[in-house]
């Protein structure tokens, strides 16, 4: 058995222990520490990637051994972790973008051993996440992940901060506490039909997948479940009218927070919705496939509208997020090959984007130290490579074809147009807003005359080419190759749009 | 010696604990009168070491039990004449006890409003407190239990008040005095009123006799009147609600270790007596582990789940607003007698076990908290959420353990607290009380908002701009808080033998 899973999930939580134990004054010490274990689950997720077999069908490199059992209880948790095509590319994305966000978050000043060793806290917890294979590791990291976030935005973020640290940690335990009564029901569901699940494996994902067992939850009672989960992930998401907790974070937490918070924080929530909801809940999730295009439908156009009402950069980075999201829900729903192709992709390629768009937002936040998009204007003088690296990441962003995000929405709208026709259609024109608000943006922000408060901005520097430099070329390069990616997913999406699918035909 | 007398004799052995408390208590007062010099805090560390003893003859009796067969019948001795159960569910909660009491000494050592001229008398009162608890759990009769608790009561009114001085400490022991005379009152009647029903103080032999009258089972409505007056007095004691209100200003008035103590102490007692009389007296086993009310008419699971929901609501609301840290962990206790009430309404044996599993990690977390108030209160000088801002900066180890105590009690993995909580809803929804596992767990999200206050001031709020001037730290505080916290982390990520140990204990009531 290898170990590869345990090793990419603790290696940070040791990292973070390290730096507990430096004195608080070694500054450069603890920068380095941080780097090593970030660099170190990187290096692994990527050999991860390399030895991943794409035609496998179950979990990869599984870990497993009983944490808690009691026999007479009839309860057992297991420490089980493994990956397949869903959570592969999401471990490898939480692997980039935690090792750039502490290059991002070099110049803190205050407090630096204890944002190192939060930010390192949060990436075991998001590595556990895409990692556990049981229901109740699952929610142990999903919670995990919780308290680092609140003390990173809340300490180290603008001046709302105290709001929006609490707003965040409030908004995702009410889903969360929802999640968990899910996990009872499914516990309670074995404990009656020990015949067809036994309740020693009731948390076990993979065991509750099983065609078999997932078939015995069936009717009213586990579309509430369905409900009660959905609501849980929606919030991640977030899900219209559950969103409103995104904007007031991203405005106030600390560039790096914001890029893992859209980067891997947002993809917890369709994750878990692939993950758990639509391969267990199969039937559910065809019932609620109609309401769940709907809302993806109002999360693509809303977003993308309130999106292009901002005057405040980052908040219009943060509401293209949700309108980005949005495809993400609309692809799940249509359940056909390509959608969902696309929406896993999606995941994917946003978490690049929208870390690279929040990177730049922090480049020039910390220059200008304001973010309003209307006093900017005319920095394409000043600052050419800034410009250059934005122009891409803005015409990724509104789904230039060449480029990474353009195949995922691409992917979503074709498998959905036979499913929901109306909906794609009018989803398709997100894309158009999209289109709208970034190239707006730009032209206010980059086009122009020179202003003269910003002759004196200096270009990027060398720290923040190395965040952005891997960003830009891993766009690219999945804009001309997407089957780099998009192989290592299709035979683990297939059995989630089959699970669907039967289910849709036995209905 | 006459065959009775020689039978008490006997029992004695089995009554080992209690009677090295009596002794202990004896000890103390002997020597408190005595006019040799003593060292500062010679007589809490003699209480220290009574309660240790007494904790190894209690250890002893755990084994014996063990070994005397597992099963439950066999395990169970009585004693005084079926007055008082020496079981594996009692001996739990004395170890709970004794670790209530012990820890209730820790933080009174450096307390500085105890002056040391009081000290023994705070040592006899504490300790004649904790053997009141002791005859609480394993009572087995009404008188027993109203004796019990009484014992808990007399000395705690005395605690309350201990600060002469202090005019919000006379207050509180007036009003816990009124409080508790008039709840035992009311609950002393509602017992004289099931006695004339069922003949018997005995909680087994109230079962026997209400199976048997037909009459009264059709019409319960005075053993629901003297059901409703029993649980008042109970009801103090676990301040729920509507019982609660004595609560937040006796915590707040009282010194605070005694507070700490209160918050604990009593309050599991409480729920062992509930336990007990509710499950041996008011209902009937129909086995797997599951009990029904003994009247159909009678459903009290009812009541207390309606109170259950009352009691944390009111318990979180109300907490949301305090700006005293005493009064916040006064109205948080309440609201956690409402998550342990749940444990009672499912009338199973996982009710039982999570009761007895959360009240373990519930000392550790309400201890920790008070142990954090004492803390400010030696260094900073205050016990308000504001004396705590931008102390996570100066002393983050202390505000660190607060901090973890804190997100324990809102029920955060992977912490003791949500363990402890996670199976409190497993019971509830076992027994598909959906609507109450619901309202808990929004519960528990209300509760983030207070509790995430406090963490708040301390890390989020005053955050000095550069170094820190680093508050000097004593020793006794950064090991005490390693000694409470530990147990919370490890119980959060490896539980199995408390609940190997919480499963065994719940193992009677014939189940």
């Amino acid at each position: 058995m290898s170990h590869i899973l345990s090793l990419i999930t603790f290696i940070p939580l040791l990292g973070m222990l390290v730096i507990l134990c430096l004195p608080r004054h070694q500054k450069d010490w603890i920068r380095f520490v941080s780097v090593f274990s970030t660099a170190l689950p990187l290096a692994l997720s990527i050999s991860l990637f390399l030895d991943f077999e794409n035609g496998s069908k179950g979990m990869q490199f599984v870990e497993n051994c009983d944490w808690i059992r009691i026999p007479d209880y009839k309860l057992r948790i297991q420490y089980k972790l493994g990956v397949d095509g869903v959570s592969m590319p999401l471990v490898l994305l939480t692997g980039i973008l935690s090792f750039l966000a502490v290059f991002a978050s070099w110049e803190t000043t205050k407090g630096v051993k204890a944002y190192f060793a939060l930010l390192l806290l949060l990436e075991t917890g998001m590595m556990g996440v895409f990692c556990s294979l049981d229901f109740f590791l699952f929610y142990v990291f999903w919670e995990v992940m919780l308290l680092p976030m609140y003390f990173l935005i809340g300490i180290w973020g603008g001046p709302r901060k105290e709001y929006a640290a609490i707003k965040f940690f409030l908004y995702t335990l009410f889903g969360s506490v929802l999640l968990l009564l899910a996990m009872l029901a499914f516990y309670f569901h074995a404990k009656e039909n020990p015949n067809v699940l036994d309740p020693m494996d009731a948390f076990d994902l993979v065991r509750l997948a099983d065609a078999n067992v997932r078939l015995t939850f069936t009717g009213l009672f586990w579309q509430v479940v369905f409900v009660a989960m959905f609501i849980g992930f929606a919030i991640k998401v977030p899900v219209f009218p559950f969103h409103t907790w995104l904007p007031d974070a991203h405005v106030e937490a600390p560039t790096a927070i914001s890029v893992i918070l859209a980067g891997v924080l947002l993809k917890m929530g369709v994750y878990g919705l692939l993950r758990l909801s639509l391969p267990i809940l199969p039937e559910a999730a065809a019932w609620f496939a109609p309401f769940m295009a709907a809302l993806g439908l109002i999360n693509i156009v809303y977003g993308a509208l309130v999106a292009m009402a901002q005057t405040d950069l980052k908040k219009m980075v943060a509401y293209s997020s949700v309108s980005h999201m949005g495809f993400c829900l609309v692809g799940m729903a249509a359940n056909t090959e390509a959608a969902m192709m696309g929406a896993a992709f999606q995941m994917f390629t946003h978490g690049l984007t929208s870390a690279m768009l929040f990177l730049l937002v922090g480049v020039i936040y910390d220059r200008a130290h304001h973010r309003v998009i209307k006093d900017f204007g005319g920095l394409a003088f000043q600052m050419p490579v800034y410009t250059g690296i934005t122009t891409l990441a803005f015409m990724a962003s509104l789904g230039l074809p060449g480029l990474c995000n353009f195949v995922s929405e691409a992917l979503v709208l074709l498998g959905s147009f036979d499913a929901y026709r109306t909906t794609t259609i009018i989803s398709a024109t997100g894309i158009i807003f999209g289109a709208g608000y970034f190239l707006w943006c730009f032209q206010r922000v980059f086009m122009g005359p020179a202003k003269e408060r910003y002759s004196m901005m200096p270009d990027v520097n060398g720290r923040e080419l190395f965040t952005l430099v891997p960003l830009g070329a891993l766009v690219v390069f999945l804009g001309v190759w997407p089957r780099a990616m998009l192989d290592t997913m299709t035979v683990s999406l297939k059995n989630v749009q089959d699970a669907v699918a039967s289910a849709t035909r036995g209905g | 010696m006459s065959p009775t007398a020689l039978a008490l004799v006997q029992d004695l052995r089995l009554f080992l604990p209690e009677v090295i408390l009596v002794l202990t208590t004896l000890l103390v007062i002997v020597l408190d009168v005595t006019p040799v010099r003593k060292s500062h805090r010679a007589l809490l560390y003699l209480t220290f070491c009574g309660l240790l003893l007494s904790g190894i003859y209690l250890l002893r009796h755990y084994v014996d039990l063990r070994e005397s067969g597992g099963r439950a019948s066999s395990s169970n001795v009585l004693l005084f004449g079926n007055s008082i159960a020496l079981d594996p569910f009692a001996v739990y909660f004395k170890g709970l006890f004794l670790l209530v009491g012990l820890l209730t000494g820790v933080l009174s050592i450096r307390y500085k409003k105890l002056n040391p001229a009081g000290e023994g008398e705070y040592c006899v009162l504490l300790l004649c407190s904790t053997l009141g608890l002791f005859l609480m759990v394993g009572s087995r009769t009404l008188l027993m239990a109203y004796l019990g608790l009484e014992l808990v009561s007399i000395p705690s009114f005395v605690l309350a008040g201990f600060q002469r001085d202090s005019r919000l400490s006379n207050e509180a022991a007036l009003k816990y005095t009124i409080y508790g005379a008039i709840a035992s009152g009311i609950m002393l009647y509602g017992m004289s009123l099931l006695f004339g029903l069922a003949g018997s103080l005995d909680f087994a032999a109230i079962r026997h006799a209400l199976e048997g009258q037909t009459e009264l089972r059709a019409s319960p409505l005075l053993l629901s009147v003297s059901m409703l007056m029993i649980l008042a007095g109970f009801g103090y004691k676990i301040a729920c609600v509507p019982f609660h209100m004595w609560c937040p200003d006796v915590y707040e008035g009282a010194p605070t270790p005694i507070t700490a103590f209160l918050s604990v102490g009593p309050k599991a007692a409480g729920f062992g007596v509930i336990l007990r009389f509710f499950y041996q007296s008011l209902s009937t086993h129909s086995g797997g582990g599951d009990w029904t009310p003994i009247v159909d008419q009678l459903q009290w699971p009812i009541v207390l789940s309606v109170l259950s929901v009352a009691t944390m609501t009111v318990g979180n609301l109300a907490a949301v607003a305090q700006t005293s840290l005493k009064r916040l962990m006064a109205y948080s206790s309440i609201a956690h007698a409402g998550y342990l009430l749940m444990g009672v309404v499912v009338l199973s044996k996982d009710g039982i076990f999570a009761i007895l599993f959360y009240l373990a990690v519930y000392v550790f977390m309400n201890f920790g908290a008070f142990l954090f108030v004492v803390f400010l209160h030696d260094l900073v000088g205050s016990e308000d959420i504001e004396g705590c801002r931008g102390l996570g900066w100066r002393a983050p180890f202390p505000c660190i353990a607060m901090a973890i105590c804190l997100f324990s009690l809102t029920g955060l993995p992977p912490l003791g607290g949500f363990i402890g909580k996670f199976y409190l809803f497993l019971g509830v929804i076992g027994r598909e009380l959906y609507w109450l596992a619901i309202l808990g767990v929004l519960n528990s999200v209300v509760s983030l908002v207070y509790y995430a206050r406090v963490v708040k001031a301390m890390f989020l709020e005053n955050i000095p701009r550069g170094e820190a001037e680093p508050l000097p730290v004593p020793f006794f505080y950064s090991a005490a808080f390693a000694v409470l916290v530990a147990p919370i982390l490890l119980l959060g990520v490896y539980w199995a033998p408390l609940v190997k140990l919480a499963r065994y204990s719940s193992s009677i009531f014939g189940a």
